[in-house]
């Protein structure tokens, strides 16, 4: 495969290609639930149907989220958002058994596992799908979360990626560690600040060698950690300008990490409103927001920051007057936010609505749609937009979050694939059967004994 | 429940160990199983080279089966009680209500040391056993049934006062490094509600048999099940089933059984011919809710077993009907109990 060279050279190459995958996220306000054609959350049909539309859709990968702790508003469990979702390798092993070329993708924190477990059940979920195994590398350890787990919160933030590294070195010993199909393995052994680990992996390697490693975190640290450790990552830059200047510091990140201009392949985040027309597509967008975001919704968004009780106020009326609670507010719904910059920002907000005329409802709107992780159109107009994508190299694809369940894909696989399959930019084939193949990724060298720490067992 | 209710017909469980870790040779194996007319399918998670992770391999087999229960084996000594919760509330989800759990805690230095533990030993584990099966109890029981209301009028998708926080905190006793668990669940109540709890015999006692739907009874040899299961069975009351465990190695395509070589210790299997297994499975019957075979070789025995010895039996009226569409719970005569949170006045807010 010329990818094999691609990897190597300092200086990028674009494919000329873009692929998609599917995040089925769970608990977002993006999903909506309150149309008639809004599915289950938790049915294993619901499931099924979005991941075989995708494969229709030749869809090199289909994503679960994970939220290891409910999200929480005013001290009570979050309420107006769906909610509710079921574990991702689990879900992930049962589809398995109803698709056959998608690639399976599990979120999973390196901070409530333990890397022995969690590398047994991926090297699990992995043979099991034929090499379909991915792991979205995640590092939530806010001691909120920890409140759930035996070893509690335990980790600074500063620290989240330290010990990931290290998770993850450990995690790709563990699947390097079988010899031959048949053994012997070798015995990894890893002393951490953290933890220690000292197992004889039972896993031989699968049909793609290991599972595929994506990784969703954008601050640098995560970044370099992306560099030097994954695949493919996960990224929060859908927007074109934003887009390219992400691939330029991923590349400089990847080539300084030794691993060559191509080696990492870039994902983001997106949305997707299209129709045959751009004005069918622009009334569709209006019906999307309005049921994304409701009233109820758009008073509790205040609330986080006012960190008080606003049901009195009109959604469609002007910002509080009344001033936020100053205190520290949780991190529980994932952000910390702090409370001392909460008046400065309410009088911020109140300017910025009064200045646009915006109400309530309009405000919190423009402040939670992905304003720029969505794509809104015509099939054509969208094709062309994208192909300009794959043309220049921006991204690497597309990881596309359906806003209805399970009928979100159907315009886009019906219509949009075969548009972009015309301009020459898309798959018309799965490339192979495990995701590595789909994705045009190299196999991974088997260490040497030593480079390993091997120990004999 | 079920000797009594049930006129002594009872329930046929396989172990599938063997069947490999690819999606093919599960699906093969689990389907071999159901339509040989087995009532369950256990999957075992004793750490072994090559062995697949249990759940995972349960779960694969929700999707291609219809009514056979899906069972797997989960250790609770090494794992976080939070993510097992969850990961079988998933499988309860996948299989359509199929879904059971063996709870088990074995001495395993091995697993210790692969998450950096110390080795817990004796009375400890069953401990350990216990605390982790309450913190499922309570996280399946933590969203009420209808706590997802997707209600427009007032924009709730949720139902807050449904929702309750587990609250565990191991007992001051507790041997190994205590641990609380808050709640509440990430995933809506089971299919089931509850899964149904199985532990082998050895924890009864730390773990109370009213925290268990059934025990898994073992003996030295076939002879001595039947007097096992009973005393069991005096120890544990009425309301929770007793599964036998036996080994089987039968006569196979030419071969007989007593010169086939396995893996099993002398004298703890049953060797022999399928007419004497029928026998031996009826008188069993008689006395254990359940039987669970661990045929000596998948490939042979099952063939043998779906052929010559489920429908005998089946025929001698000593099996329960297969349930179509039905639940594990169903199977063992159980009720779909209400959350234990159902009648509290107040949700997580009070
Ligand atoms: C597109 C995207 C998706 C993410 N999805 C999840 C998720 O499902 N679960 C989770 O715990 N964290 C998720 N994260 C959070 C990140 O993994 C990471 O923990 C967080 O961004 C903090 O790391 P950072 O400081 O490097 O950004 C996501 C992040 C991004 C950018």
């Amino acid at each position: 495969m010329t990818q094999h060279n691609r990897a190597k050279s300092d200086v990028f190459q674009p494919t000329g290609q873009i692929q998609f995958g599917v995040f089925f996220q769970g608990v977002n306000s993006g999903t909506i639930w309150k149309a008639a054609e809004s599915g289950s959350q938790t049915d294993f049909e619901s499931f099924r149907r979005i991941a075989q539309t995708a494969e229709r859709g030749l869809f090199a990968a289909f994503f679960l989220g994970e939220g290891l702790r409910l999200r929480e508003h005013l001290g009570r469990p979050h309420a107006l958002d769906v909610v509710g979702r079921p574990d991702a390798q689990t879900m992930l092993a049962a589809l398995a058994s109803v698709t056959r070329n998608i690639g399976l993708v599990a979120t999973q924190n390196t901070t409530y596992n333990d890397p022995a477990d969690l590398a047994h059940r991926l090297a699990s979920l992995d043979l099991i799908s034929g090499g379909r195994a991915a792991w979205n590398i995640v590092t939530t350890d806010n001691a909120w979360t920890g409140a759930n787990f035996r070893r509690g919160g335990y980790l600074d933030h500063a620290d989240r990626y330290r010990h990931a590294e290290a998770f993850v070195e450990t995690a790709k010993r563990i699947w390097d560690s079988w010899e031959t199909p048949a053994g012997p393995a070798r015995r990894v052994l890893h002393e951490g600040q953290h933890y220690t680990v000292d197992v004889t992996p039972r896993l031989p390697r699968s049909a793609q060698y290991r599972p595929v490693l994506f990784q969703a975190g954008d601050s640098p640290e995560g970044r370099n950690f992306a560099a030097r450790q994954a695949d493919v990552i996960f990224s929060a830059h859908p927007k074109f300008d934003d887009a390219v200047e992400f691939r330029k510091d991923l590349v400089e990140r990847s080539v300084a990490a030794g691993r060559g201009a191509n080696a990492v392949q870039i994902m983001p985040a997106s949305e997707f409103i299209l129709a045959a027309t751009a004005q069918e597509a622009a009334e569709k967008k209006e019906w999307v927001r309005s049921l994304q975001i409701g009233p109820q919704q758009a008073i509790a968004y205040l609330e986080q920051f006012w960190g008080r009780e606003l049901s009195a106020y009109d959604p469609d009326g002007p910002l509080p007057e009344i001033d936020p609670v100053v205190e520290e507010t949780s991190e529980t719904r994932g952000s910390g936010f702090h409370g001392a910059k909460a008046r400065q920002l309410a009088d911020q907000w109140r300017a910025e609505a009064k200045d646009k005329g915006l109400s309530i409802r309009q405000f919190v709107t423009s402040k939670t749609a992905r304003i720029d992780a969505t794509f809104t159109g015509s099939y054509t107009a969208v094709a062309d937009h994208l192909a300009e994508y794959a043309r220049t190299g921006a991204v690497d694809g597309f990881n596309i979050s359906p806003w209805l369940v399970p009928t979100g894909l159907d315009d886009i696989v019906n219509h949009l694939v075969p548009e972009l399959q015309e301009r020459g930019v898309y798959p018309t084939e799965y490339g192979g059967s495990t995701l590595r193949e789909n994705l045009g990724l190299d196999a991974p060298v088997r260490s040497s004994d030593e480079a390993a720490g091997a120990v004999r067992a | 429940m079920s000797t009594t209710d049930n006129n002594r017909a009872g329930f046929l469980a396989i172990e599938l160990d063997g069947a490999g870790w690819d999606g093919a040779d599960i699906s093969r194996a689990v389907l071999a199983a159901e339509s040989a007319g087995f009532h369950a399918a256990t999957f075992t998670d004793a750490p072994a080279p090559g062995r697949a992770n249990a759940l995972q391999r349960a779960a694969f087999a929700g999707p291609v089966t219809r009514s056979i229960a899906l069972v797997p084996e989960v250790d609770t000594v090494y794992t976080e009680p939070f993510h097992i919760s969850t990961q079988l509330a998933s499988l309860d989800y996948v299989s359509g209500g199929r879904a059971g759990w063996i709870a088990t805690a074995a001495e395993a230095p091995g697993a210790a040391a692969a998450v950096g533990r110390p080795s817990v030993t004796g009375a400890a584990l069953g401990q350990e056993a216990a605390a982790s099966i309450e913190v499922s109890r309570r996280l399946w029981d933590s969203w009420e049934d209808d706590a997802v209301i997707r209600d427009v009028a007032t924009g709730r998708y949720i139902d807050v006062d449904k929702l309750h926080y587990a609250d565990f905190e191991t007992p001051a006793d507790f041997a190994g490094s205590g641990y609380s668990v808050k709640g509440p669940s990430i995933i809506p109540r089971p299919l089931q509600g509850q899964l149904p709890v199985l532990v082998p015999a050895s924890l009864l006692g730390e773990v109370p048999a009213d925290a268990v739907d059934a025990v898994l009874v073992s003996a030295p040899t076939p002879e001595l099940l039947a007097a096992e299961v009973l005393d069991v069975r005096s120890r544990v009351g009425a309301s929770v089933a007793v599964i036998a465990e036996l080994d089987v190695v039968l006569d196979s395509r030419g071969q007989a059984a007593a010169s086939r070589e396995t893996a099993f210790d002398g004298g703890r299997a049953f060797a022999g011919t399928a007419a004497a297994l029928t026998d031996f499975l009826e008188s069993l019957l008689a006395a254990a809710d359940g039987v669970r075979l661990h045929p000596a070789s998948l490939a042979l025995d099952l063939d043998e077993l779906g052929r010559l010895v489920l429908p005998e039996l089946r025929r001698r009226g000593a099996l329960r009907p297969v349930l179509q569409d039905g639940t594990f719970r169903d199977l063992l005569g159980l009720e779909r109990p209400a959350s234990r949170y159902a009648s509290a006045a107040a949700g997580t807010g009070k």
